[in-house]
């Protein structure tokens, strides 16, 4: 009797752990299933690679906002440094002026940079992350504006746009790899490395971190310095993938960011999340988005969509974890 | 004085993920008693009474208030089913006056056209809060907002709310663990008026002498399961204890003698202005130095202080017999000094994440081949921790809110064994656990001493004060009040000096 309850328990509970850990994953299968029966041209090969070189940049972006928010933030400048990343590296990227790496290492550096500014304006200034990155990214938009004299940077190397339009093998699209790359590396980070550990014990309970001899301040600056650099590569690799250095580039990018964070179950309350579920959450959206097109869905209606599968998401991860 | 039942709960189940929180438990009340209820930590006291209070769902049982069976799916449906309960963690809006705290959601209003619009009458408002306070002999202003209440001032406006209610259940949830013992004795006498109004009240308790004092019967629960239902004059505590635990717990201060070495830790007129002055003690190897007080003599801030958690305005710490600086929690650990603090869920845990990643936080690098985790390393040395401390959990892995508070407690404490210190400060080690939990931590308490390291305990509950130390100092508002060797440590002898300033510096 008391082992049947035992059990039943135990049956109840991996059901209800499946769900919330691997809920996200059934949700894409059902809907690339349901996207493969209506279209013929959903799962075909140039599809599925199209779909992935599509994901790449914002799936970098959003590592980076999954660290931040496991780390107990928010960056809502990432779209800005995109757009300051991708006019500054665009700019040393003109034919025969610099070496490739130049442009490549101003980009990310220069979106680290802005993300250093945030982490210490945070941890040193004690200021709501919402508010500072709501800062950093209505002055980023203006510095990549002012950067270029509200011009777009054209005239750039092959080399530098060959970055992004490769396609190994002529056929897959370099950008996976990239973004193969930054997932493999920040995986690596959160779930074997003890930085990793500090981010999710400084999201999860500062005052313990602190306590448990943790510098929480030193923790913040590097995630949101990482972050930037995310954000950093992802505008670079905007620019080189459509030959302009713009300074309106990434409109939006850092909501998709966290978007597909949180639809991949990381909290926004800090503590909990994975890089995994974020690159599934980044495949929902534009799984979901190139399903419409395919079904010739006007693209108002896609956005109505993306903004109730958001919440659709962040409900069910809910109702899974505070069960009462 | 007990007299009709006024409420029946039978075979109540409930589960939560991993856990069966109860089975099958029955529970009554009569009318004008007070009904104690007992348990480990985890024994299923508090969610039994929030399913009572429509918190949570009961999954299986019924709930029958004056013979008929009532159903409550929410605290509103509870507190019309005459149900309140005073919480643990006290529930109140603090930016909200008292007033419009016990009148939350049914706001007087001035006549027809003010509840239309929703305006609220606000001298009647203030009138009914005074009378209703007046009624159970409280006298606190209206106006105050309910953040600048002491814990047993918003506990006698939780009361005062139940009684508007006209509830004729009250549930109090460990009602005395944060107040001082004057209030404590306001508390009981507000009890005993509820009780001769017909009231009954549910009174869940880990403190024996309160338990005696107050209660008229005990009702026990062991790991979700209904044991036994006593008149509180026919048992006697080895039984309950016995009954609790389900076994014999001969001795719950295994206090063995150590070796008590050089002077570890000295401090010399430690102050942090307005907070406590002059502060001035020392720790041997192999000591328990006892920090004894009231609530608010400013124990926790001292202790805080040698670890780096406040930066002392004057005075000195030494170590060794030389004097270090403690700026930070990293710089004390650096210096061999463990931390176990009084606050489990603000400060000594990270909720969210699980057994294992909490346990082996502090000594994350000794887990570490330079940056990397060796999770094999790691997941060995938890496992012993878990084993050796006893830590009830399906397995490390577990999310640590989904323990008991016990075994959230030597989670805490085995992330301080694993640093080991050479001097680990405790404050408040065994608040809130069960008699069992108590015991192992005292015993474990004891072969750190053993092991020749410095203690420093903080506790407010005096049999461990007691038991457990070698020297106790006592403090009294922000100073140290008086010294005493075990040899001549009585509860008299503390009581005295933590409360009559007056004796400092005396006959001692």
């Amino acid at each position: 009797m008391n082992n049947s309850t035992v059990s039943m328990t135990g049956v109840r509970g991996l059901i209800a752990t499946v769900f919330s850990r691997y809920g996200i994953y059934v949700a894409l299968f059902l809907i690339g299933l349901v996207l493969s029966i209506a279209s013929p041209f959903f799962l075909t090969v140039t599809n599925i690679l199209n779909i992935l070189n599509q994901v790449s940049i914002i799936g970098i972006i959003a590592v980076g906002s999954t660290i931040v928010l496991i780390s107990g933030g928010l960056d809502l400048s990432a779209g800005a440094i995109v757009a300051v990343a991708g006019v500054a590296g665009a700019h040393f990227a003109h034919p025969g002026e610099y070496p490739l790496i130049v442009p490549i290492l101003v980009g990310i550096l220069t979106g680290a940079g802005i993300g250093l500014f945030n982490g210490v304006v945070v941890a040193k200034g004690k200021i709501p992350p919402f508010i500072v990155t709501l800062g950093t990214m209505t002055a980023g938009r203006g510095l990549a504006l002012l950067l270029v004299g509200g011009m777009q940077v054209i005239n750039l190397s092959d080399e530098f746009v060959s970055l992004a339009n490769t396609r190994v093998l002529g056929a897959v699209p370099i950008l996976i790899f990239f973004f193969a790359g930054i997932c493999l590396l920040f995986w690596f980070v959160t779930t074997r490395m003890r930085f990793g550990r500090h981010i999710y014990a400084v999201g999860g309970n500062e005052n313990a971190a602190h306590v448990s001899g943790l510098n929480v301040d030193r923790i913040k600056i590097t995630v949101y310095a990482l972050a930037g650099a995310l954000a950093g590569l992802g505008g670079l690799l905007l620019a080189s993938r459509t030959v302009v250095g713009s300074p309106i580039a990434g409109a939006g990018y850092e909501l998709d960011a966290i978007a597909a964070a949180v639809i991949g179950g990381t909290s926004t309350t800090g503590g909990l999340g994975r890089v995994t579920g974020t690159i599934i959450g980044a495949l929902l959206i534009q799984v979901i988005s190139n399903g419409l097109d395919m079904l010739n869905v006007p693209s108002y209606y896609q956005q109505i969509v993306k903004g109730l599968i958001i919440i659709l998401a962040v409900y069910m991860d809910m109702r899974s974890k505070n069960k009462r | 004085m007990s007299g009709d039942l006024l409420l029946r709960m039978t075979g109540i189940s409930k589960q939560f993920p991993g856990v069966q929180a109860l089975d099958k438990v029955g529970f009554e009340l009569r009318a004008g008693e007070v009904h104690v209820l007992m348990g480990e930590n985890g024994a299923g006291k508090s969610t039994l009474m929030k399913i009572l209070a429509g918190m949570h769902l009961a999954d299986e049982g019924t709930i029958e208030i004056d013979g008929s069976e009532v159903r409550s799916e929410s605290p509103r449906d509870a507190l019309s089913n005459g149900i309140s309960m005073i919480h643990q963690e006290l529930s109140a809006v603090p930016h909200m006056s008292v007033a419009e705290n016990i009148f939350l959601g049914r706001e007087p209003y001035s006549g027809t056209i003010g509840r239309m619009l929703g305006v609220v009458d606000r001298s009647k408002l203030r009138a009914d809060t005074v009378s209703v306070l007046s009624s159970i002999g409280v006298t606190i202003d209206p106006g105050m907002m309910m953040s600048e209440l002491s814990v047993a001032e918003m506990q006698m406006v939780e009361i005062a709310k139940a009684t508007s209610y006209n509830s004729s259940i009250i549930i109090m949830d460990e009602p005395t663990s944060a107040i001082s013992d004057a209030e404590v004795e306001r508390l009981f006498t507000l009890i005993e008026s509820l009780k001769n109004g017909g009231r009954g009240i549910v009174y869940i308790s880990h403190k024996m002498d309160e338990i005696y004092r107050v209660s008229d019967r005990i009702t026990v629960l062991r790991d979700g399961k209904y044991i036994a239902t006593a008149e509180t004059s026919q048992i006697k505590r080895s039984e309950l204890i016995q009954m609790m635990v389900g076994r014999e717990i001969t001795d719950i201060f295994p206090k063995v003698e150590a070796q008590i070495g050089d002077v570890l830790l000295e401090v010399r007129d430690l102050t942090v202005r307005g907070v406590f002055r002059n502060v001035s003690f020392s720790v041997r190897r192999g000591e328990i130095l006892g920090v004894a007080g009231l609530m608010g003599a400013g124990r926790t801030e001292v202790v805080e202080t040698l670890f780096g958690v406040r930066t002392p305005t004057s005075g000195e710490i030494l170590m060794d017999g030389r004097p270090i600086s403690t700026s930070s929690p990293a710089e004390s650990i650096r210096r061999g000094i463990g931390f176990v603090s009084e606050d489990r869920k603000e400060i000594g845990l990270v909720l969210k994440r699980s057994v294992k990643e909490n346990v082996s936080l502090v000594e994350l690098r000794s887990f570490c081949d330079g940056p990397f985790l060796n999770r094999k390393r790691e997941r060995r040395s938890v496992g012993d921790s878990i084993r050796s401390l006893r830590i009830k959990t399906p397995s490390s892995e577990q999310v640590v809110r989904n323990l008991s508070g016990g075994n959230q407690q030597k989670v805490v404490v085995a992330k301080w064994l694993l640093a080991n210190p050479d001097l680990l400060i405790m404050d408040e080690p065994t608040r809130g656990i069960d008699v069992g939990a108590k015991a192992e931590i005292h015993r474990l308490i004891s072969e750190l001493a053993q092991q020749g390291k410095a203690i420093i305990m903080v506790s407010s509950e005096m049999p461990e004060i007691i038991g457990m130390s070698d020297r106790v100092v006592v403090m009294h508002e922000g100073r140290i009040t008086g010294e005493i060797d075990r040899n001549a440590l009585s509860q008299e002898a503390v009581m005295h000096m933590a409360t009559d300033h007056v004796e400092q510096g005396g006959s001692q």
